[in-house]
């Protein structure tokens, strides 16, 4: 009964997102050859993000899970930039 | 398959995957750990992490990332295909991602290998001299890639365990939990390797 309601991704929908992982992975390797100094960690880390999002929603199947999982999962990595940001406060102040 | 089995599979399902994703949480915090270790040296000695990333090969460490990703993607593949009860097609998929994996362990033991020829690895006296930034660079480098080639690794042996699983039947369209765990997994070890690929190959 409530078998019906597991989702099921087609092929296609895994193959289009490999293309897009693709595509960004391209475009953080060509970012890094433009010399923009300090905007290539930045750029690089977004399309690392990007990357991780499309993986963790699409390949991880988040994107149809209960609202439980969808929260752990937000409430993770927003402890974890918490983490990032009073480690840096830390560092920067002392 | 009797009704009642996959009747408790579901149940099984839901608690075994909110397991597994407390389990990832814990590995996510692991790398996480190092992740911050290496950016709070990297905003010390950002001079000589730029130099010391130039020693890394941007070819191999986009392969490798290149293998990851469509490894990634044959192993959600291979989810679909015993959901859908196509089990050749299933075993076939998880074959290829070990055989993606593998790929990926090969490249990792010429990377380390040519390292090694350049006297390149931790305690060598070649590393011992160089600049404090520089040696931090490659301990951080040598411990955040070998943790996530074990992770690899280990991945590989799940995924083999699945291969028997599915011949046996143990792993089918009704019954699939360890499966979906080990492919969570899978993609666990690919998204580390999405950040460590910019971090160490990229950002020079």
């Amino acid at each position: 009964m409530k078998k019906a309601e597991t989702h099921i991704s087609s092929y296609s929908s895994h193959a289009i997102v490999l293309i897009v992982l693709l595509t960004l992975t391209t475009i953080s390797v060509l970012v890094t050859k433009w010399h923009i100094g300090a905007y290539t960690v930045a750029a690089a880390l977004i399309i690392a993000s990007i990357k991780v999002r499309t993986v963790i929603f699409h390949f991880m199947h988040v994107k149809f899970e209960s609202r439980f999982i969808k929260l752990m999962i937000s409430g993770v990595f927003v402890l974890y930039a918490l983490v990032i940001i009073i480690t840096f406060i830390d560092y920067y102040l002392r | 398959m009797s009704v009642q089995e996959s009747h408790s599979e579901y149940i099984d399902s839901e608690t075994g995957k909110l397991g597994m994703w407390i389990f990832l949480f814990t590995e996510l915090f692991l790398f996480g750990g190092l992740f911050l270790v290496y950016a709070v040296f990297r905003a010390k000695y950002s001079e000589s992490f730029h130099s010391a990333a130039l020693e890394l090969n941007t070819f191999i460490g986009t392969l490798n990332t290149v293998f990851l990703l469509t490894s990634s993607m044959t192993v959600a593949m291979s989810l679909t295909a015993i959901q859908k009860n196509q089990k050749k097609l299933a075993l076939f998929l998880v074959f290829v991602t070990l055989l993606f994996a593998a790929l990926f362990m090969m490249n990792k033991y010429f990377e380390w290998s040519h390292k090694f020829e350049l006297k390149l690895y931790p305690g060598s006296e070649v590393l011992k001299n160089l600049p404090r930034g520089e040696l931090l660079f490659f301990g951080l480098y040598f411990m955040m890639t070998g943790l996530h080639a074990l992770h690899v690794l280990i991945g590989m042996v799940l995924l083999s365990v699945n291969l028997v699983k599915i011949k046996s039947g143990a792993v089918s369209q009704n019954h699939y939990l360890h499966l979906e765990n080990s492919a969570l997994y899978w993609h666990l070890v690919d998204l580390i390797w999405i950040f460590l690929f910019p971090l160490l190959y990229l950002i020079t």
